[in-house]
């Protein structure tokens, strides 16, 4: 084996401005596709980071139909206390899970005593909400970065449009699951920085008050957005809590609770998705390039060599050995353009993050672009580039190892 | 016992419609250690013999038998394994492989086609390199000796092998006369160390003078046999 490697990289080397283009243009590829994965990878991220870690969570449970219903933040779909402490029954024993905040979220009428607008509110446990979105704080743009009894955190569109600051005295009015309608006064603790995504532009205030404002004779709990330990475990943990909930029955004998991913709650999967395809697509375009430039220069090689494999077949060498020599050719070839590409890429990459390169995402402005290429993206495509490149020289080795020699010999 | 032993032997190839009739009904036989050269024209059948002999080519009828092998029913790989094990090939173009040296040239064989340990290659190459004269030029590459030399490395690389016989098909055409006659001297030289059968094809005249056995070709005909003086009849 040690031979025909030998055999093959001369003969690469023989034709050097061939090989080295051919070379060249796989390394091109490799390039362009690291660096796109990993700008595209990190923008991804820190989308994802950006609408789990300031507002969603990782994942929520509701009472069965209320995702349907969302949009309505229907208080009907509550969930009861019994049913709240089954569920974090089922949460306190969960390792994999790092936090976890009950949330009662309902829309109201928010008064500055001269106009009045909507408001979206979620009544949280103030610390278990900062624990479950930790990037919640750092949206608090101005006050306090946390939630007391009285007080509220109001968007900061709306605290503009309403002419509210710090300080200042307001007034919610929320409309209760029994159609009545109660006010309450807060004092305005915080401004807070619009999110791309749902309850981006919601406000905040103390699960108490919320309860006082809703009249509840007991506390209703609307979501539970629950903080993994580990991102990377969300779709096993997933399956594995939407199993041991089905196990929830309600009164009726139903299932009680519905779990969803962030995925299925922020449109923003959507714009993961296309660069997941988009990333697909690229990743297309370096295999119809290796695989092309292979086979371009793998039948100019069996062209050119006619006569040596007719030399090679007549003294005995074996259809096989011929095939493996233009293969291993052709794998070489790939292997070259994989590791010049793989050092020439996460050079870039590396080049791209000292420059600090920042970039807006919706409201959130002067993000810092932090190109990261996962080292199982670079295996992927190094075996990807590798194996095109085996298939591409298939053909063309095929060709020469079925070579009549006395076909061949005569070649001229 | 024969080393070749031809019967009937005719080749036939198609052209469109037409049919040539390359060799025409042949009937031969070789014994081992020989020194035998086809000649004739161009156009009488000696290199499609030649690759028949070889077996790179079959005869569309008759029978031919080397080295106590049928080789008309010989499958593809059967044949490649026969040539590696058994034969040897001369090219009048030297056909030395450009990226190898002088040594790994000859070695090739042993290497990729015999699998033979590296201590024995590395004897059976040093001892051919010696008998052809090319030891000094062991590292250069074929573009950097010269013709004849290239086809005493052809020489030495169609017996590492020891095989039972050697093909050469107008080993001596791209050669200065001077050359030439090296060549088959070495060739020669060689049949008497290794006793392999040499076969050789030429339309020089001067050169057929060096077979002992010589086999007259024309239309694909056998036109006659001229047999040294000492040497056993064929």
């Amino acid at each position: 084996m040690r031979n025909l490697f030998k055999i093959a990289v001369r003969n690469l080397l023989r034709y050097k401005r061939r090989t080295i283009l051919t070379a060249s243009l796989i390394t091109v590829g490799v390039v362009f596709v690291l660096v796109f994965i990993s700008i595209s990878g990190s923008f991804k991220n820190m989308m994802i980071g950006q609408i789990t870690d300031s507002m969603l969570g990782h994942m929520q449970v509701h009472k069965k139909g209320y995702v349907a219903s969302l949009e309505n933040l229907p208080l009907t779909l509550n969930l009861k206390p019994e049913e709240v402490k089954r569920l974090e029954a089922v949460l306190d024993v969960q390792s994999k899970v790092e936090a976890y905040s009950p949330r009662i979220k309902f829309g109201g009428g928010f008064s500055n005593f001269a106009e009045t607008t909507n408001i979206r509110l979620n009544g949280v446990y103030p610390e278990r909400e900062f624990k479950t979105v930790p990037l919640l704080s750092s949206r608090i743009i101005e006050g306090k970065k946390r939630i007391e009894k009285g007080e509220i955190i109001v968007p900061v569109l709306l605290a503009k449009g309403m002419n509210v600051n710090i300080g200042d005295t307001v007034v919610v009015v929320a409309t209760n699951k029994d159609g009545s309608v109660n006010g309450k006064q807060f004092k305005v603790a915080g401004i807070l920085e619009s999110a791309v995504g749902p309850g981006g532009r919601d406000g905040y205030i103390h699960i108490e008050d919320a309860r006082e404002l809703l009249r509840m004779d007991e506390m209703e709990i609307s979501e539970i957005a629950v903080r993994l330990k580990e991102f990377g475990g969300l779709n096993r943990f997933n399956q594995k809590l939407s199993g041991l909930l089905s196990k929830e029955m309600n009164s009726q004998g139903k299932p009680a609770f519905e779990v969803h991913t962030w995925e299925a709650l922020s449109p923003f999967y959507n714009i993961a998705r296309m660069i997941d395809v988009m990333t697909f697509f690229i990743k297309l375009m370096l295999i119809a390039i290796v695989l092309i430039s292979i086979m371009n220069v793998m039948i100019m090689a069996v062209y050119e060599r006619i006569r040596e494999i007719g030399t090679i077949a007549a003294i005995g060498t074996l259809p096989g050995k011929i095939l493996s020599m233009f293969v291993i050719e052709g794998f070489c070839l790939g292997i070259a353009g994989a590791v010049i590409g793989n050092i020439v890429g996460i050079t870039l990459i590396l080049i791209l993050n000292m420059l600090k390169i920042t970039f807006n995402f919706g409201q959130q402005q002067g993000l810092i672009l932090q190109a990261n290429v996962n080292p199982a993206d670079i295996v992927a495509i190094s075996v990807t580039v590798i194996i095109v490149s085996v298939i591409a020289s298939l053909q063309p080795a095929f060709k020469a190892s079925r070579m009549e020699p006395i076909e061949a010999l005569r070649h001229v | 016992m024969s080393l070749i032993s031809a019967e009937n032997i005719q080749k036939d190839y198609k052209t469109g419609e037409v049919t040539v009739k390359a060799l025409k009904g042949l009937s031969f036989e070789i014994e081992p250690a020989s020194f035998v050269s086809f000649v004739g024209p161009s156009g009488s059948g000696k290199t499609t013999l030649l690759n028949l002999i070889g077996c790179l080519d079959k005869p569309t009828s008759g029978s031919l038998k080397v080295a106590d092998t049928d080789v008309l029913h010989l499958d593809r790989k059967e044949s490649a394994s026969f040539r590696g094990n058994n034969i040897g090939f001369i090219f009048q173009d030297f056909n030395l492989l450009p990226v190898l040296t002088v040594y790994e040239n000859i070695e090739y064989p042993l290497l990729m086609v015999q699998s033979v340990p590296a201590s024995e290659r590395n004897k059976r190459v040093n001892v051919l390199l010696e008998a052809v004269g090319m030891i000094e030029q062991r590292d250069k590459y074929p573009d950097q000796i010269s013709g004849g030399q290239k086809q005493r490395v052809a020489v030495a690389r169609a017996l590492v092998t020891n095989p039972k016989l050697v093909l050469a098909d107008e080993p001596t055409a791209n050669l200065d006369h001077k050359t030439a006659y090296m060549v088959i001297d070495l060739m020669k030289k060689m049949r008497d160390e290794f006793k392999t059968t040499f076969i050789f094809s030429t339309h020089d005249q001067k050169i057929v003078g060096e077979a002992e056995i010589i086999y007259m070709l024309e239309d694909g005909e056998l036109k006659g046999t001229d047999v040294k003086k000492g040497v056993g009849n064929a």
